[in-house]
């Protein structure tokens, strides 16, 4: 190994280093509130080198690699979290500045970031393993980080407990597997999985430890707390960045080391993604808080997800990474309003937007934008991620499972439009007043917008991910 | 620049326009001068497309322009325009000034009602001139989405209801349509060429008769929600109640019309033995809607309500037109279109300005408006009678072809429901004569008479509206050629099976 093979993990050590520097930051500078500029300008310096093109190929004897769809996925995740510190500042600065618990707030969540790219990046179920527990653990963490807050502490403990139980079953899955093939490295197991009893088992139980963090029905059953008992940037992180790598493992997962059991995954996957669709968004239709909303929300998302893997080609691979890209963006926007709405005012109900419109209309264009792309509205961007969805299902004749899909969508549409009702349709003398945010969470909102308002209507973006999709040998 | 997306960039410039306005009246004035601009270039259009028809051009489809957009689905930007296209944009540009002229006085959130009603226009301008199954769906559900806002916000009565249930029932409508859509994409290569959104290229494949008879419903209701068919009409009468003017104009007068747009040109020609194979059924369901739309109408005494239902009847008397499926009753089906654009846009407009003055739309509380308003009264006496079929004006020449049409089917079951159609139509004469008779006509009442007298920016709105309902009347053979010609290569393929 030579420093040009070394560099082809240039994202994890650009993290590392990241890391480091903000653990240095902390102790030598005076001014904590300074910290948050240097998190943020070091992440956005980083995120920028990561888009230089890169060389794929193993590390550690095949623990490691590397392809230019992976970087291209890293590079999207990047943007996200860059996106999420962005609207964390005004929040780490006027909830945790006071109690001086600043710079360990982005080396958390760098830490889960890395851990996730290991993850991505595995060749070997020992790394996947290593990568997801580091993903976690400071996700736990962040989520009860907000130490006053009682809810915060209880969303802390189960993720914790939730999360253990699913690292249980994956690494009994991943010990089946081994009992099966031998060995632990991807394309051996690829090779030599067969089609057994006891092969179906450990695959159900891999598959059951990564479902926990896409939060597929019936594994959803810890989002709803966590997501609303941890900080808006921390639901937003979990939500986006911690599911779109959940998602993208399965993804290789099941296509790259379980080939042989296609026929049982799919069907799998048919029944799931009918429930988590159902569940999330008929359960969504009656919250009231909105975090608890988009949590709901984002469970029937995945859903829609597990459409795209039905097709087990390119299109399916790159509608799936265009879909998280794009949804990335939409729950940022939303998580962005929240969060600055909640900021200002401490108000997260749903009642609570009544007016704001009148009184915030910015705020109110952006957080309609952002629903719109969830529910799948053109031209915004969410709208093509779906139909990419949808036509990775119809392309195998799974045009019941792609009605069921929209008649979902419509489903959600009503209570999308529910929080747009409240802030546009109705008029209220105690509406949240005017308000300023601050100028980072402004910038993450607007670009993620932007993002939107473009990324779906540009083409080459989508055809630039599909160009990198051959995953299949 | 070519001439046909012109007509989704003006929108969207007139959109960034207003965006960067401010002042009450610049809104207005800078809404007016982009669907001035959007009127010329319809007319423009017409006169283009005569033009090269004139200089012998026969082409199914002119003005065509193909980008590609998803090279790896085959998605392209692909418009073009036949000759019921262009009257469509034509009676849309017509409709969206005028409605303009109408909501002159909209004064809460002027910005964002005029913002919400470019973007819808954009939307069926889009529909109106794709040829790719792709792009005409998103620019479907863009013509859709502005709705819930318009009503939601700047309607009346139980306007957050009627919003979501009209955004819910069209969005469920789209989600079928969504499915054909996918249907006729995955067979578009049966016939060994690529896979295409391309209506034309599609209309070329053999699609599997199974495909078509599971599909063609599908994308037959996803159409004919928006078409107002029996019993998915629901949402239009609430929707049209709660809009505020302009809105139930462009809705009743544009959006609806989508719906027989559409069977017409994608259930229809792309699935031809799907249609035969179905075309009883549905015809079933339009003859109820048409019947039920006239007795509705008799029993309501809201305004708004009268014409919605009005609409219902009308409006299934297209699909009923276009399920006949011969020349005949096609030509009437597109210009009932046209026509029922007109004059119930007219009608709209109408009751927004006797509705601004009396603050009720109850025709028991009102009576001898005529002697107050007569211009006003003349209108809508005039709307009346063009709604009921008065020859002169544009319902006559189309309930005329689609009734000859229907009858040049022999059988039993064509001739009962054509009778029942017919019978619908003398409904519509007993609510219309009741309604001008109940409120134009009879005694003063002493609350009403001092209302103002008709401003000339209502004047501008109606009277653009009566003039292209008498031209229609008065002339229908120069509009029926320019529809005859359209239809061709349509009907062959429906006969042809």
């Amino acid at each position: 190994m030579n420093l040009d093979t070394f560099l082809l993990m240039r994202h994890e050590i650009g993290l590392t280093i990241i890391v480091l520097l903000l653990l240095l930051a902390d102790i030598f500078m005076e001014d904590k509130k300074k910290v948050n500029t240097v998190a943020v300008a070091l992440f956005a310096i980083y995120t920028a080198i990561g888009f230089v093109p890169m060389d794929s190929g193993e590390l550690f004897g095949g623990m490691f690699s590397t392809t230019p769809l992976i970087v291209a996925f890293k590079n999207i995740l990047n943007v996200g979290v860059l996106l999420i510190l962005m609207i964390s500042v005004s929040w780490v600065n006027k909830k945790m500045l006071p109690i001086n618990k600043v710079s360990e707030y982005y080396v958390l969540m760098v830490s889960s970031l890395l851990g996730m790219f290991f993850m991505i990046s595995a060749g070997n179920f020992l790394m996947l393993y290593i990568g997801l527990e580091l993903a976690t653990l400071p996700v736990a963490a962040l989520a009860s980080y907000d130490m006053f807050n009682r809810k915060s502490s209880e969303a802390g403990i189960k993720l914790i407990l939730s999360a253990a139980l699913s690292s249980g079953i994956l690494l009994f899955g991943i010990s089946i597997t081994y009992a099966i093939t031998g060995s632990m490295y991807f394309d051996i197991i690829a090779g030599n999985m067969g089609l057994s009893y006891l092969g179906i088992l450990g695959m159900v139980m891999v598959f059951a430890g990564i479902a926990f963090k896409v939060s597929l029905v019936p594994f959803h059953f810890w989002t709803a707390d966590v997501y609303e008992g941890a900080p808006t940037p921390v639901t937003s992180f979990l939500s986006v960045i911690s599911k779109g790598a959940a998602v993208f493992v399965l993804m290789i997962l099941l296509f790259k080391v379980f080939p042989d059991m296609k026929g049982i995954w799919i069907n799998l996957l048919y029944g799931l993604s009918i429930l988590t669709m159902f569940v999330g968004n008929l359960f969504a239709l009656r919250q009231t808080n909105l975090q608890r909303f988009m949590a709901f929300s984002s469970i029937a998302q995945a859903g829609f997800i597990l459409l795209g893997f039905l097709s087990v080609d390119e299109l399916a691979v790159s509608s799936i990474v265009y879909f998280i890209a794009i949804y990335i963006l939409s729950n940022i926007v939303v998580f962005g309003a929240i969060q600055a709405v909640g900021l200002a005012s401490g108000k997260y109900e749903m009642d609570d937007y009544t007016g704001l419109y009148r009184t915030n209309p910015k705020i109110s264009i952006v957080l309609m934008l952002g629903l719109f792309s969830l529910a799948g509205i053109p031209p915004i961007a969410g709208f093509f991620g779906k139909f990419f969805l949808y036509s990775a299902a119809a392309s195998q004749g799974y045009y019941m499972l792609v009605f069921i899909a929209v008649v979902n969508v419509t489903i959600s549409l009503y209570y999308y439009l529910k929080v747009i009702r409240a802030s546009w349709l109705r008029k209220s003398d105690d509406s949240i007043p005017y308000f300023e945010s601050d100028s980072f969470l402004k910038a993450g909102v607007l670009i993620a917008t932007v993002g939107l308002l473009i990324l779906g209507v540009a083409s080459p973006y989508y055809e630039y991910i599909y160009s990198l999709s051959n995953i299949f040998n | 620049m070519d001439i046909l997306s012109l007509f989704v960039i003006v929108p969207v410039l007139t959109v960034i326009a207003l965006m960067f306005t401010k002042g009450q009246n610049n809104y207005r004035v800078v809404t007016a001068i982009g669907s001035g601009v959007q009127l010329i270039m319809a007319f423009n259009l017409l006169y283009q497309f005569l033009a090269i028809r004139e200089a012998g051009n026969t082409d199914t489809m002119v003005f065509m322009q193909d980008y590609m957009w998803f090279k790896s689905m085959n998605i392209h930007y692909a418009i073009g325009v036949d000759g019921i296209s262009v009257l469509m944009i034509m009676l849309t540009s017509i409709i969206v000034l005028a409605g303009t002229f109408i909501s002159w006085k909209v004064d809460d959130l002027a910005k964002e009602f005029f913002i919400f009603l470019i973007i819808l226009a954009a939307g069926v301008y889009g529909f109106f001139i794709s040829i790719d199954l792709f792009t005409m769906f998103v620019f479907y559900e863009i013509a859709v989405i502005p709705m819930y806002l318009l009503i939601g916000l700047w309607g009346s009565g139980p306007r957050e209801y009627s919003a979501m249930k009209l955004t819910l029932m069209l969005m469920g409508a789209s989600a079928l349509l969504l499915v054909a859509i996918f249907g006729l994409y995955f067979n578009s290569n049966v016939d060994g060429g690529a896979l295409t959104f391309n209506i034309f290229e599609i209309s070329q494949v053999n699609i599997p008769v199974e495909a078509q008879k599971l599909f063609f419903p599908l994308a037959f209701i996803g159409f004919a929600v928006i078409g107002a068919l029996f019993p998915f009409h629901t949402w239009s009468p609430d929707g049209h109640a709660s809009a505020p003017t302009a809105v139930s104009m462009l809705h009743a007068g544009v959006l609806m019309k989508l719906g027989g747009y559409g069977v017409f040109r994608i259930a229809m020609f792309l699935m031809p033995e799907g249609a035969h194979y179905w075309s009883e059924f549905f015809m079933i369901l339009a003859v109820i809607g048409v019947a039920y739309g006239a007795i509705a109408a008799v029993s309501q005494t809201d305004l708004k309500y009268i014409n919605a239902y009005s609409s219902v009847s009308h409006l299934g008397m297209v699909l009923l037109a276009l399920l006949m499926m011969n020349e005949v009753a096609w030509r009437g089906a597109m210009l009932q279109s046209l026509s029922h654009g007109f004059i119930t846009s007219l009608f709209f407009a109408l009751i927004g300005i006797v509705y601004g003055r009396t603050h009720t739309r109850d025709i028991a509380k009102m009576g001898g408006l005529m002697t107050i308003m007569p211009i006003i009264g003349t209108l809508y006496v005039i709307a009346g009678m063009a709604n009921l079929g008065l020859p002169g004006f544009s319902g006559f020449a189309a309930e005329m072809n689609i009734f000859v049409g229907a009858f040049q089917h022999p059988d039993m079951f064509h001739r009962i429901i054509t009778i029942i159609a017919v019978s619908a139509i003398v409904t519509t004469a007993v609510y219309m004569l009741r309604l001008v008779g109940k409120i134009m006509m009879g005694p003063v009442m002493e609350e009403y008479k001092h209302l103002p007298a008709i401003t000339w920016y209502e004047k501008a709105g109606t009277f653009v509206l009566v003039l292209f309902s008498m031209l229609i009347g008065i002339f229908p053979f120069f509009w029926s050629d320019i529809i005859d010609e359209a239809i061709k290569p349509f009907i062959q393929g429906i006969l042809s099976v």
